[in-house]
């Protein structure tokens, strides 16, 4: 990192103007290529916690994995938590190719200089939670990861491509476990519409603040890393979200929800950006429980890595 | 049920208990793994295992004619009904103890599964033709890891240790057999567990031979539990597992 910095110093206005046309083609950019420092670390900090968000977004989901009702349903959250693991998988080799490596990138999470998504600081407090991450959050990202495959670097949008396909996949899980919920008993019902009540805001806070207050978009977008706003992407989550609730009889925990027919948008209530950024900061119900396992599963396998490494490098020498 | 019939179900419930309980272990290190591509394997482990299960216990119920389908077999019969091995039931314990029982019953099963796969029902050849290419990669996965940590560091070597000595007492009971077995045995439909305990024991002592590390040795073997007696943990392994089809009777997920 301390390299990357001293060289963001000077860039060189003639290839940074080069790279800026390419970008204007729509030509993707590859690992090796001339890149101003800025894009590097925009693009190591954006995919870092993007592989971040898909790691410690298993822990949410693993609460539920001993418990989950039938066999079928375990199996189904169960794959749905590993393609996750493999996304974060995918998303550290990517981001490896800007420079920095995984054990790195690990680091600065673990000292708090790397964030996740704040959805993931949220609990799951009844079976219907799974039903809802995997159709409201996991919805909700693919909004994002769509946008994302189109994004310049093209290791970035060649992993978004793969990862949008299976959440499709945790999507309509998800959408499949809440309409069985709410085909079900009143007490699933109830569990369902609480999931409900609980993981809306979460999801809309997903697409970060509105634009007038998002210092990195500006910046993203010049860089065609991010091609659409924050709020253009929550619109189009809200607008498509909506009709799919109240298919199955979910109510929006939203009093001033209405639909706008001369925009064809759905308006709601304005997001609750204390909340918001008090989670950010650390603040919200679950982050420090989050931290803390990750770094204990880290320092509880520092022997186990020790012993692979050990292995191979005797082997290596025979 | 007729006495074969009955032997039969039993079987079938022993093969699907076994694979049940020890995938449900192995989900518990979901997002705990010493390393994210371990998470990843376990994930899939637990995955092979359940489906297993899935396949045998839905046999066992079609066996039985009364009805109950995988999930009435899994989720709603109390512990002295679980007819798994007491391997499979021991905690997880460190990443040593985890691999170690995933081992002795890997390869433990792979013998089983290759011998099974030639039986006369052909059902259950049928499902352990498949299980078997998932076994095998489980045989490989952690007997990989035991070589990793039996030639590692000095701690992992400790802990490679350990957790042999204290997993080695359960190894008898693997292959503990009552009449309804040997009637199944006769039949050619279970397999004969004095042919494979022999295989099972050469197969480790080679692995181990390896990196030279010792077997466990001058060692209290448990044996005669399988009608039925469990450690104390299954009930706990079910208290969990069981929790939302027990408190919501009926209720369709």
């Amino acid at each position: 990192m301390e390299t990357l910095e001293k060289k963001s110093v000077a860039e060189d206005p003639i290839l940074e103007e080069a790279f800026m046309t390419r970008l204007l083609n729509g030509e993707k950019i590859e690992p090796k290529e001339w890149m101003p420092e800025n894009y590097r670390k925009q693009l190591t900090r954006m995919m870092s916690q993007h592989a971040h968000s898909e790691v410690i977004g298993m822990q949410p989901e693993a609460n539920w994995i001993t418990r989950a009702p039938s066999l079928l349903r375990k199996v189904i959250l169960l794959a749905k938590i590993q393609d996750e693991g493999g996304h974060g998988l995918y998303l550290y080799g990517s981001t490896e190719t800007l420079g920095t490596d995984r054990s790195e990138l690990i680091e600065q999470l673990h000292e708090g200089k790397a964030k996740y998504s704040s959805v993931f600081n949220y609990p799951t407090l009844n079976w219907a939670d799974i039903g809802a991450i995997g159709w409201l959050v996991d919805g909700a990202a693919i909004v994002n990861q769509t946008m994302l495959a189109k994004t310049s670097y093209g290791p970035y949008s060649r992993a978004m491509l793969r990862i949008c396909k299976e959440e499709g996949f945790h999507n309509r899980q998800g959408y499949d476990l809440m309409i069985a919920m709410m085909r079900g008993t009143k007490e699933q019902q109830e569990m369902a519409q609480d999931a409900m009540n609980r993981w809306w805001w979460p999801a809309l806070m997903m697409f970060g603040p509105h634009d007038k207050n998002s210092s990195n978009t500006i910046e993203l977008m010049k860089y065609r890393i991010k091609l659409e706003s924050n709020d253009d992407l929550r619109q189009q989550f809200i607008d498509r979200t909506i009709p799919q609730a109240e298919i199955i009889g979910l109510t929006i925990p939203d009093p001033n929800l209405k639909f706008n027919k001369e925009t064809g948008h759905y308006e709601t209530s304005d997001i609750n950006w204390d909340e918001f950024f008090n989670v950010i900061r650390g603040k919200g119900p679950c982050n420090k429980q989050r931290m803390h396992n990750h770094i204990q599963a880290h320092e509880e396998g520092k022997w186990v890595r020790e012993a692979a490494e050990a292995y191979a490098s005797k082997h290596k020498q025979l | 049920m007729d006495k074969n019939q009955h032997a039969l179900f039993n079987y079938c419930l022993r093969l699907g208990d076994n694979s049940l309980i020890l995938g449900q272990r192995i989900t518990e290190w979901c997002s705990h793994a010493p390393i994210l591509e371990e998470d990843i394997a376990l994930a899939n482990l637990a995955l092979d295992l359940i489906g297993q299960a899935r396949e045998f216990l839905t046999y066992a119920g079609e066996i039985e004619k009364k009805g109950r389908a995988e999930d009435d077999l899994a989720f709603l019969r109390d512990a002295n009904e679980f007819r798994n091995a007491l391997l499979v039931e021991q905690p997880n314990g460190d990443f040593a103890h985890t691999i170690v029982r995933q081992y002795l019953f890997s390869v433990f099963n792979y013998h089983l599964l290759t011998e099974l796969g030639k039986g006369k029902d052909s059902t259950l050849a049928a499902i352990a033709v498949k299980s078997l290419k998932e076994c095998t990669y489980h045989v490989r996965h952690s007997g990989e890891w035991i070589l990793r940590m039996g030639d590692g560091t000095e701690e992992s070597k400790r802990r490679l240790f350990n957790a042999f000595e204290d997993l080695w007492m359960y190894t008898a009971e693997l292959f503990d057999t009552d009449e309804s077995d040997d009637l199944l045995v006769k039949k050619g439909i279970a397999v004969d567990m004095k042919t494979i305990h022999p295989l099972w024991l050469e197969t480790i002592k080679a692995h181990l031979d390896k990196i030279s590390f010792p077997l466990p040795s001058n060692h209290y073997l448990v044996q005669g539990i399988k009608k039925g007696k469990h450690s104390e943990h299954l009930g706990h392994i079910l208290a969990e597992m069981q929790f939302l089809p027990r408190a919501y009777p009926g209720t369709k997920w």
